[in-house]
């Protein structure tokens, strides 16, 4: 059993690697290119229950992988 | 008064700081090792700048949860002086210590420059020597200093005065080219709520000695040491 965790910069937030990755795009030629998110991706081994892990991957996603001043987060638990 | 410099693995500015304090201005300062648990006899408490953590994760992020920082949490609750200069003005936004986050520069350059800084708020004990009206010319070094905070932050860092300075040009004008980040507001430097805990980009620590090109940031250190005497003088009356 596994988390990915995928962390982005909240809307409110200005991304400027996104912002600087979307102009790359359009530069090289990329159609239909809209806004682009940087974020990160983390993959947590886990053993154990389940729904435990669940809430103390989110406990730890408010504590320390993500800060919510800035950041949204998705945790996903996968077999 | 005994200043406390935290030191975490990847900290620069510890040296500078001990040393500005002690030679410069002629305190009592230490290093604090990040695995310390108590902080001694500290007045008060300095979260240099640096890289602590290799800026893993989050700049700040790891460094928060040192053994130290428990035992500066207790002591800024209980109204002890913490000043935060570049990565720990950082690690205090981390820790809840300070509203808001600092954010890749919006130029998404590490910008290594001199700056002047605007004094917004000068009753506070990281300001109150500062001339009113003198801007400040400080270095700047930094990756990830854009200052932001949700908009009822901000509206509540402005009526509550919790801005303590911002990016000006020499004519001491607030606008997008003197700002180095792209910082909010321009904002460069904060404090709570309480008045008893602020963080800055800009490093204060190495404009503290003329031979250096400039002294201003030494107004900010004798702002705190200033405060902290009147506070044991307070204790004694």
């Amino acid at each position: 059993m596994k988390a990915k965790i995928t962390i982005t910069p909240k809307k409110a937030v200005v991304d400027p690697q996104g912002k600087t990755v979307q102009r790359a795009l359009e530069q090289m030629g990329y159609q239909g290119i809209g806004a682009v998110h940087v974020g990160k991706y983390l993959e947590i081994e886990l053993t154990g229950d389940r729904a435990a892990a669940g809430s103390q991957l989110n406990d730890a996603c408010l504590k320390i992988l993500s800060n919510p001043v800035i950041e949204d987060f998705h945790v996903e638990i996968v077999d | 008064m005994n200043f406390a410099v935290l030191q975490f693995p990847g900290s620069n500015g510890d040296q500078d700081c001990v040393h500005v304090l002690a030679n410069a201005l002629g305190q009592t300062s230490r290093l604090l090792w990040h695995k310390e648990r108590s902080l001694g006899d500290a007045d008060a408490i300095i979260v240099p700048g640096g890289f602590s953590y290799g800026d893993y994760l989050r700049t700040g992020a790891i460094a928060r949860f040192s053994p130290v920082m428990q035992a500066v949490q207790n002591f800024a609750a209980q109204g002890g002086l913490v000043l935060g200069i570049c990565n720990g003005f950082q690690i205090l936004c981390e820790a809840g210590l300070l509203p808001g986050a600092l954010v890749r520069n919006r130029s998404l350059q590490f910008r290594c420059e001199t700056i002047f800084l605007k004094t917004a708020n000068y009753q506070t004990p990281f300001t109150e020597k500062i001339a009113k009206r003198k801007l400040l010319r400080i270095p700047i070094a930094h990756g990830e200093g854009c200052y932001f905070a949700g908009e009822e932050t901000l509206a509540e860092l402005k009526s509550r005065r919790q801005i303590l300075w911002r990016y000006v040009n020499a004519e001491g004008e607030a606008n997008p080219e003197a700002n180095p980040n792209g910082s909010l507001d321009n904002i460069a430097g904060v404090c709570n709520q309480a008045g008893n805990v602020a963080g800055l980009m800009p490093h204060p620590e190495r404009a503290s000695e003329a031979i250096l090109g400039s002294d201003d940031g030494r107004w900010i250190f004798e702002s705190m040491i200033q405060a902290l005497q009147q506070r044991a003088a307070a204790k004694v009356a």
